[in-house]
């Protein structure tokens, strides 16, 4: 998995790109001893774990992945953007509007990381509070009044932990989302296409059509989490992240996700354009699809989607 | 060998935790037997400690009414999951063994003060209570029962949240089982969520926040993430009483914390206030 064509600068580069200079240094660092699968258990602290798994975390995390809003202003220059959760605030973090793509309207939902150092900050990095979740569900609410499709665009790495979040009810707000969008009666097309952590990705990844960017992750845990918890070392995050299968390849077998949308050799971040006009195709084929089954058809498909998921 | 120096035949000391129980929260000492039949509720300070997903049942139940369903659901090794500690396989099969249950939540139809529900009740001794594909499939099959039947359905939870070692099945799990509540409450059945000590991580996201009543017991944890993960990323101490059933009742997300000596007459009360069972 090639990481090393990374350093054109994007048109949009940020004033400060010390985070992202360093993770470019890194990544070919790291390609010099590819370790495979099985990692060395003598708890030497030396070479860097790392693995085909470990390579695609690395690939969905690239600061140069597209991000949210560049799929956005791509699709739609003019987007309108819809704030608040009509409860306590509006979420920097997760996006909501109504969009039309090549004539397609829409009502459009996802995370929104932030490129620049002050961005992120002001983002969260991308990980949403109650009020995000809430707002996301406001605003896919209106899509079923005015029967819009909803495309959920996927990018975080989990749902932000913070004090206010808990007393705002983060749990519930997720909870909430899941029971929602289950029976919400509009085709719903989501795509994971970068970070798929965790209950703050599935917050608004209940869906008809599960797509997936082939190097884009999706977890019930981050590989750090997983690996601090069952390997007592963070450091172990590689060898995790390989156990819990996060690859896109993985899900498909499992049954999690509908389809793969292949990306340009070496990741997305190699050629945003290409990939932002992938994922668009899939989408609107997606829908396309999806409005030729009758509303209540599709809702009742939806839930014996999920239903199955983990019957074997 | 002098007397002094020969091994006794059987150890001297009996364990404490025999006689006593230690409470986790204020250490105070109670006789077992005593402990026992308060519940398991500490007579010096409230803390209600675990029940096993038995002894919940057993609580709410009426005696001899319990009749399991979809016992034959059981967890499965989707990802042929191993970590430091081994495979995952082997661990899940000792605690069946260990624990007598086929997963982290028995479901059932029972019966409390003669109305008919189904009953679920999480146990935190199998795996941490965690949400695995047969916890998420025993929840759903004991929602479509409760459809079937016309009747509430009622869940005690007790958990750590997704189970890590069913990957993103378990996670899946949590969009399964609350779709499946939604279905019930679409059809204007009661679902009643009764949360016990600890309810957190992707149980709380999910069909444990979804109650038409959420309830809880006094002092149990609940919540989203964990208090340690909460410090690092604010970097601030949190308040004691954060995450806490009283905290929540304050912040608006319980609609009351019942005691354990009162759960089954409060949720034979409501019940019978909101759908005139008799």
């Amino acid at each position: 998995m090639a990481t090393k064509k990374v350093t054109k600068a994007k048109k949009a580069a940020p004033k400060k790109a010390p985070a992202k200079k360093a993770a470019v240094k890194k990544a070919p660092a790291k390609k010099a001893a590819p370790v495979p699968a099985a990692p060395a258990a003598d708890g030497s602290p030396a070479p860097e774990l790392t693995n085909p798994t470990w390579e695609t975390v690395k690939i969905a995390r690239h600061p140069d992945r597209p991000l949210f809003i560049d799929y956005l202003t791509t699709w739609d220059p003019e987007h309108i953007e819809l704030h608040g959760d009509r409860l306590v605030a509006d979420d920097p973090a997760m996006y909501a509007g109504l969009a039309t793509i090549d004539g397609e309207r829409v009502v459009i939902v996802g995370h929104r990381k932030g490129r620049t150092t002050e961005e992120k900050i002001a983002n969260r990095f991308g990980m949403a509070n109650p009020d995000g979740y809430r707002k996301a569900m406001r605003i896919m609410r209106i899509a079923e009044k005015f029967n819009l499709p909803i495309v959920a665009l996927v990018d975080t790495s989990g749902a932000f932990p913070g004090l206010d979040a808990e007393a705002r009810g983060q749990a519930e707000a997720i909870a909430k989302n899941l029971a929602d969008m289950s029976v919400l009666k509009t085709q719903i097309v989501v795509v994971v296409t970068g970070e798929g952590g965790s209950g703050g990705a599935l917050g608004i990844a209940v869906g008809d059509r599960i797509l997936m960017l082939e190097h884009a992750i999706y977890s019930v845990i981050s590989p750090e989490g997983c690996a601090s918890i069952l390997w007592r070392d963070g450091k172990m995050a590689p060898v995790a992240a390989e156990a819990l299968k996060v690859t896109s390849g993985n899900l498909k077998k499992l049954g999690i996700i509908d389809d793969i949308i292949p990306e340009p050799k070496g990741g997305a971040h190699t050629d945003p354009k290409k990939t932002i006009e992938t994922v668009k195709k899939a989408v609107l084929a997606a829908i396309k699809e999806l409005k030729k089954v009758p509303v209540e058809k599709l809702v009742e498909q939806r839930y014996a989607k999920f239903a199955a998921m983990g019957r074997h | 060998m002098a007397w002094f120096t020969k091994a006794p035949d059987a150890p001297l000391r009996v364990p404490t935790e025999a006689l006593w129980n230690v409470c986790k929260k204020c250490g105070s000492y109670t006789p077992k037997e005593e402990y026992v039949a308060n519940l398991k509720v500490c007579p010096n300070c409230n803390c209600h400690g675990r029940l096993t997903a038995r002894e919940r049942i057993d609580l709410i139940a009426d005696k001899g009414s319990f009749e399991e369903i979809a016992s034959d659901v059981i967890a499965h090794d989707f990802l042929e999951f191993s970590d430091a500690s081994g495979a995952y396989a082997g661990k899940v099969k000792a605690t069946r063994e260990k624990t007598k249950i086929g997963e982290s939540i028995v479901v059932g139809k029972a019966k409390i003060e003669k109305i008919p529900v189904v009953l679920g009740a999480m146990d935190f001794g199998f795996m941490g209570g965690s949400l695995g594909s047969g916890t998420g499939e025993r929840i759903l099959q004991a929602a479509e029962a409760a459809r079937k039947l016309k009747c509430p359905l009622i869940l005690c939870t007790a958990s750590g949240g997704a189970r890590m070692q069913e990957g993103i099945v378990s996670l899946m799990q949590m969009a399964k089982t609350c779709a499946a509540i939604q279905r019930l409450r679409d059809e204007g059945l009661l679902y009643i969520s009764v949360m016990t000590d600890p309810t957190t991580g992707g149980v709380s996201a999910s069909y444990a926040m979804v109650g038409d009543l959420n309830i809880a017991e006094p002092k149990t944890l609940i919540g989203f993430a964990g208090r340690r993960v909460i410090e690092t990323t604010i970097k601030q101490k949190l308040p004691p009483e954060f995450q806490t059933s009283e905290y929540l009742l304050e912040h608006g997300f319980l609609d009351k914390i019942v005691e354990r000596k009162n759960l089954k007459a409060f949720l034979a009360k409501t019940i019978r206030t909101l759908t005139a069972a008799k």
